[in-house]
């Protein structure tokens, strides 16, 4: 009914932690060390385009299923006290879980894409590339 | 359906993403958001198991057909997206050559 609006809330929410985070890590930049690592801010833009880039195409879902309408109140569940009760808690069920889902998806890439960032660049692979044309 | 197509999308932006050459086709936002919507059908189709349990598997042809077009939808939503950004933001700077010849002539 509108369950994409709890990802709309979240990615609010991380879009402006990403922005502090992104002017922070301008301030932090002289300080820099060598060694490569994947920065806060970049990491949280893969968090927050997931979580628009899914609600966008989920809200067309509920504009296909007439769900959401382009007038006022825009959600046709909100004309309805039944209804509205209904639409919360079908957000704070599948709303919340889909928004706690894509987090933790997005915690585990952090965990893997840091990983890879450390592993050590294998130069055997590239000479056998080479030698394997 | 919706799911599954959504996830073949995914996929399928995914391996062009990891075979690109640069980042001047801006691929990333595409798999985001295709892999963000799988990730939301998935829990979707999630509590929707739950409730009809193996009725699930077993839908009417109609709603296949909607679902099915829906997914699809859902694709070409996601590619006019991807299509608008990359010409407003043109990493190659194709849009503003073509407009600079245009004024020229």
């Amino acid at each position: 009914m509108a369950c994409f609006l709890v990802p709309v809330a979240e990615s609010v929410v991380i879009k402006a932690v990403e922005k502090a985070e992104e002017k922070h890590e301008q301030l932090a930049e002289s300080s820099k060390t060598g060694s490569f690592t994947i920065p806060l801010s970049r990491k949280l833009k893969w968090l927050t385009h997931m979580l628009w880039g899914g609600a966008v195409l989920l809200a067309f879902e509920h504009v296909w299923h007439g769900e959401v309408v382009p007038w006022f109140p825009f959600l046709t569940a909100m004309s309805d006290p039944a209804d509205t009760a209904e639409m919360l808690y079908e957000m704070s069920t599948v709303g919340v879980t889909m928004a706690l889902l894509i987090t933790v998806v997005w915690i585990g890439m952090c965990l893997a894409s840091d990983a890879i960032a450390k592993r050590p660049v294998k130069e055997e692979s590239k000479a056998a590339a080479v030698g394997g044309k | 359906m919706t799911l599954l197509i959504t996830v073949f999308a995914a996929i399928i932006a995914t391996v062009k993403w990891y075979n690109r050459k640069d980042d001047s086709m801006k691929l990333g936002i595409l798999l985001w958001m295709y892999w963000g919507a799988s990730i939301m059908w998935l829990v979707d189709a999630i509590f929707e198991y739950a409730e009809l349990q193996a009725e699930y598997f077993t839908p009417a042809l109609e709603d296949m057909i909607n679902d099915s077009f829906l997914g699809l939808s859902v694709v070409a939503l996601g590619l006019v997206i991807w299509v608008v950004r990359l010409l407003i933001t043109d990493p190659k700077g194709s849009v503003r050559a073509a407009l600079k010849r245009q004024s020229a002539q």
